[in-house]
């Protein structure tokens, strides 16, 4: 497989995750800081996100397993875990944060252990899916090419506004 | 000779003795006595009863003249005295018969005889002269009674006259206290009203109405009443019979109870309506009254209908139809009179002069319902008019003070406009600018470098939607500075360049060796003219070229620059500079050059070019520009198709050397300052979020900074120094705030431009928060999460300001 084709799988498969609303713009900011220097940074942060998930985790479900439910804490943890899935463009992952928050501002335990279920279940999506993005990128740096994300589109102009 | 048993009845005679002679007469023997014995016995019944008869007719014949003296004496008027003599001696004499006869009944003496005899001749004497006079005096009595009779009918008639003439005298006083009420008072509805009313109450009429002719003049609108006062709408056309029978003469007309104009009158079943009766009232104009005979001359008239009451049965009398044309000026006056006592009629007189020696000639005043009207109208009419006059002057004023509001409004709204207008230009701009230090192909920074211009050029002409609104108020000035003039047409060139290409225009500069380089001047509206002009060159042509000069305009010529409204006067410290732009393109048409710099006047020989085209505030704006700078612009052309020539010339001070390196070397410093300032910077982040701090570290790494993360206040606290020019500080943490790191950053490092660049982390931008970063003093924030854009602008604009606070200091 070529160069060619490697960049339109790899392409195909950002714009797909794009359009799932797996990724967001964010992930192009990522992508764009990766220079000589470091080469792999967007794979290491988005590592060190899914680490951080799985204490975050971990915390929350004994959180919530209490009889006396602290939903400080369990904010917090959401919290953390909101800030991180933004920084890295893992928009479901923040939807998902943005209501377990408001359930939990509510009390709403219920609501609480649903978004749980939620969280877990998009997590392990959007995992996958920066899987096989990532192989497809190791794959066509391999191959010798090269591909930037498109950060974003400019606006074309073809008026040239000062003929008045 | 006595028989014996009779008395003599003689009083001569004492005999009592009678003898009858051969005859069988009784005679009395005694010589001297004469007694005459009558035939009949005087016990026969007859004789009784002539006797009785006698008596009375003697008494009655003996009182009637007695009467009759009585009452004559009583009565002081009777011409016939020695009728009455004669006729009383007649009767007298008749009754002395009569009385004497008494006296033959029974025997009588001689004596008695002879006074009876002598009686009755003188009677008889006296009753012939007078029935020979009765012939005389009988017609004479009975053509009396005649003259009589003939009298008292005369002085009935007489006295109906008099009635008559008082009743008039006592109308005539009715109509003058109408007057006196009319010309007492200029208001309108009261002169009609007064005069309704008072009709009526001489009158005695049921109803009075008075029909004005309506504003258009088609139809009389029914405007006063006496029963209903104002009443609405009622209206009849002008040209129904009845009203043009009575508008065609100047009497009053009998008109039928059923038309159309007698319609206010109470319908509460009468079966015999009463007669009604209209006139005409002429309404004058104040034309009219110069002119002779002005009733016959005024056009319009107004219709008085009265109503007389109904089931009445009272008819209209001649002195009252008179009595009504008179009140409706149509009947000369009769009722003045002048001072000789004659009746005469006064109008025209009145109407040629109103002097006052005149009138007091001709007497009271006449009854002018007609000119009280007209005055009480002129006067209305001036009244309104003022009122109007009033009315148009708040509504002036009113508008003068909404236009002074839609000003300021307009001049608000321009403020607020512009700035949401330049917050997204200042966006474009910044970020072009950054981009401009990324690394780009020369292709890409050319045109990075045009967007960037253009933006400026565009950000200033949002500056000049301002401006010509100040323009025009008058309260624009200009932004002088020294600039680089060679450069200036330059740049405008190099800006047109690509445009004029793709139309296959070749563009090419000319810039005098003697024009100076710099100068100080409006370098931002210089250029705008300069492109203005250039780009309406490169709008207008569809092939050829165009060719920019600027030179120093000769002496001798700045007799021809442009028109004898414009005089250069060079100075020692100013110098002109004149543009000329020519181009092959589609030329003016000699009709359309004044209109060019009308503000959104439309070039009609461009029918072809999309709409917009020629619209628009360039060229008046820049005349204004020009304007200001003390110049002058004017197109020249040689027609349609023929190209044209866009020439102007503009005042410019003379840049002064160390102005100028002064200038130059800010422009320098800022231009180092803009193209490195990240390399290098040492800067501490301080984030909770592990993801966050990675990310937020690598793309300031990217940027070339010193980064230093910690996850904590304390460490911050603990780490933070002097070389940190930037601080970021999370401010959603939990345990410590960032806020509270702020103010102990703030509190160690005092002396304000040394102390570290502090920078908010925010996950939102909330009104809260914002405020919060603003209570501590940060010296801005980020929204996260970032992009490589955002933080590199909000480190320049923070690296900029700070720079410049250095520098000044």
């Amino acid at each position: 497989m070529n160069v060619e084709q490697l960049k339109s799988r790899f392409k195909g498969h950002y714009d797909f995750m794009v359009a799932e609303k797996f990724l967001d713009e964010q992930f192009s900011q990522l992508q764009q800081l990766q220079d000589e220097s470091t080469p792999d940074f967007a794979f290491e942060v988005v590592s060190l996100f899914f680490e951080d998930c799985q204490k975050i985790f971990h915390d929350l479900d004994r959180a919530l397993e209490q009889p006396m439910v602290d939903f400080k804490t369990v904010d917090n943890n959401v919290h953390t875990l909101k800030g991180s899935s933004s920084s890295i463009g893992a928009a479901r992952v923040t939807h998902v944060c943005i209501a377990f928050r408001s359930f939990c501002d509510e009390h709403n335990l219920e609501g609480c252990l649903r978004s749980m279920q939620e969280l877990k279940r998009e997590t392990a999506l959007v995992k996958n899916q920066f899987e096989i993005l990532f192989k497809l990128e190791q794959q066509l740096l391999a191959a010798g090419g090269s591909i930037t994300l498109p950060v974003k589109p400019s606006p074309q102009s073809n008026d040239h506004p000062w003929f008045m | 000779m006595c028989r014996g048993y009779y008395n003599c009845l003689s009083k001569l005679c004492k005999l009592r003795y009678v003898k009858e002679d051969f005859r069988g007469f009784r005679y009395c023997e005694m010589e001297s006595c004469n007694c005459i014995e009558p035939q009949w016995p005087a016990d026969d019944l007859l004789m009784k009863y002539q006797y009785i008869s006698d008596v009375f007719i003697a008494l009655a014949y003996f009182s009637i003249p007695l009467e009759l003296i009585y009452f004559v004496k009583r009565s002081s008027v009777f011409p016939y005295r020695w009728v009455l003599v004669q006729f009383g001696a007649f009767i007298v004499l008749c009754g002395a018969t009569h009385f004497i006869n008494l006296w033959t009944f029974s025997i009588h003496s001689r004596t008695v005889e002879v006074v009876m005899a002598t009686a009755k001749i003188l009677c008889a004497v006296v009753s012939c002269v007078t029935a020979l006079m009765l012939v005389h005096i009988i017609p004479d009595l009975l053509s009396v009674k005649t003259r009589e009779l003939f009298l008292k009918n005369k002085a009935a008639e007489l006295d109906r006259e008099m009635g008559l003439i008082r009743t008039q005298e006592e109308t005539g006083r009715h109509v003058r206290m109408l007057t006196h009420e009319i010309r007492s008072t200029l208001d309108r509805h009261t002169i009609l009203k007064t005069t309704l009313v008072e009709l009526r109450r001489t009158l005695a009429l049921e109803e009075c109405a008075l029909w004005m002719p309506a504003r258009t003049g088609l139809e009389l609108q029914l405007s006063y009443t006496l029963r209903h006062q104002n009443p609405v709408g009622c209206t009849v056309p002008i040209q129904l019979p009845v009203v043009n029978q009575v508008f065609s003469t100047n009497r009053a007309v009998k008109i039928s109870p059923n038309s159309p104009v007698a319609r206010p009158r109470s319908l509460s079943g009468n079966y015999m309506a009463g007669e009604v009766v209209g006139v005409r009232v002429p309404l004058l104009h104040l034309s009219n009254f110069q002119i002779n005979n002005w009733p016959e001359l005024s056009t319009k008239y107004a219709l008085m209908v009265l109503m007389l009451p109904s089931d009445s049965a009272r008819q209209w009398h001649v002195h009252e139809l008179e009595l009504v044309e008179v009140v409706a000026d149509q009947r000369k006056s009769k009722l003045c009179e002048n001072g000789h006592g004659d009746w005469v009629d006064i109008t025209p007189r009145i109407c040629r002069k109103f002097s006052d020696h005149e009138r007091s000639m001709a007497g009271s005043r006449p009854v002018q319902v007609a000119v009280a009207l007209s005055h009480a109208a002129i006067l209305e009419e001036s009244m309104r008019a003022r009122d109007l006059l009033m009315e148009q002057n708040i509504a002036l004023d009113l508008a003068r003070r909404e236009a002074e509001t839609a000003v300021h409004a307009r001049n608000d709204f321009l403020a607020v406009m512009n700035h949401e207008m330049r917050t997204p230009m200042h966006a474009i701009i910044a970020l072009s600018s950054l981009l401009q230090e990324t690394q780009l192909t020369p292709e890409q920074r050319l045109m990075v470098e045009t967007i960037l211009k253009s933006s400026n050029l565009l950000s200033t002409l949002i500056n000049d939607v301002l401006d010509l609104s100040r323009l025009e108020d008058g309260s624009f000035q200009l932004d002088l500075g020294t600039f680089n003039l060679h450069m200036v047409f330059k740049e405008v060139v190099n800006l047109i360049k690509p445009v004029a290409s793709v139309k296959n225009l070749m563009v090419s500069l000319t810039v005098a060796p003697d024009l100076p380089e710099y100068a100080v001047g409006d370098e931002k509206r210089l250029k705008q003219i300069i492109l203005n002009v250039v780009g309406n060159a490169v709008k207008f042509s569809k092939e050829g070229s165009i060719s920019v000069t600027a030179c120093i305009p000769k002496q001798e010529s700045f007799r021809d620059l442009g028109g004898p409204d414009f005089f250069a006067v060079p100075s020692a410290n100013h110098f002109y500079v004149r543009v000329q732009v020519k181009d092959t393109g589609l030329g003016i048409s000699h009709m359309d050059i004044p209109n060019l710099f009308n503000k959104f006047a439309q070039n009609h020989s461009l029918g072809g070019q999309s709409s917009g085209a020629g619209l628009g505030l360039g060229l008046a704006i820049c005349k204004r520009f020009i304007n200001l700078m003390e110049g002058n612009i004017w197109f020249e052309s040689e027609g349609l198709n023929k190209g044209s020539t866009a020439i102007f010339v503009v005042k410019l001070r003379i840049a002064d050397q160390s102005t100028y390196s002064e200038h130059q070397l800010l422009a320098e410093v800022q231009a180092n300052h803009s193209q490195a300032n990240f390399i290098g910077l040492k800067v501490l982040v301080m984030d909770d979020n592990g993801v966050s701090r990675m990310v937020t570290k690598g793309l300031l790494l990217h940027m070339g900074c010193d980064v230093t993360v910690v996850s904590s206040g304390k460490e911050c606290l603990r780490i933070v120094s002097q070389e940190h020019k930037v601080i970021f500080l999370d401010v959603c943490m939990p345990e410590m705030d960032g806020y509270e790191v702020a103010v102990r950053i703030r509190e160690i490092y005092t002396p304000h431009f040394e102390r570290p660049l502090l920078v908010a982390l925010l996950e939102n931008t909330d009104k809260a928060t914002m405020e919060s970063c603003l209570k501590v003093g940060m010296d801005g924030v980020i929204l996260k999460p970032f992009s490589l854009e955002k933080m590199r602008n909000v480190l320049s604009e923070l690296l900029k300001k700070r720079f410049l606070c250095q520098a000044k200091s």
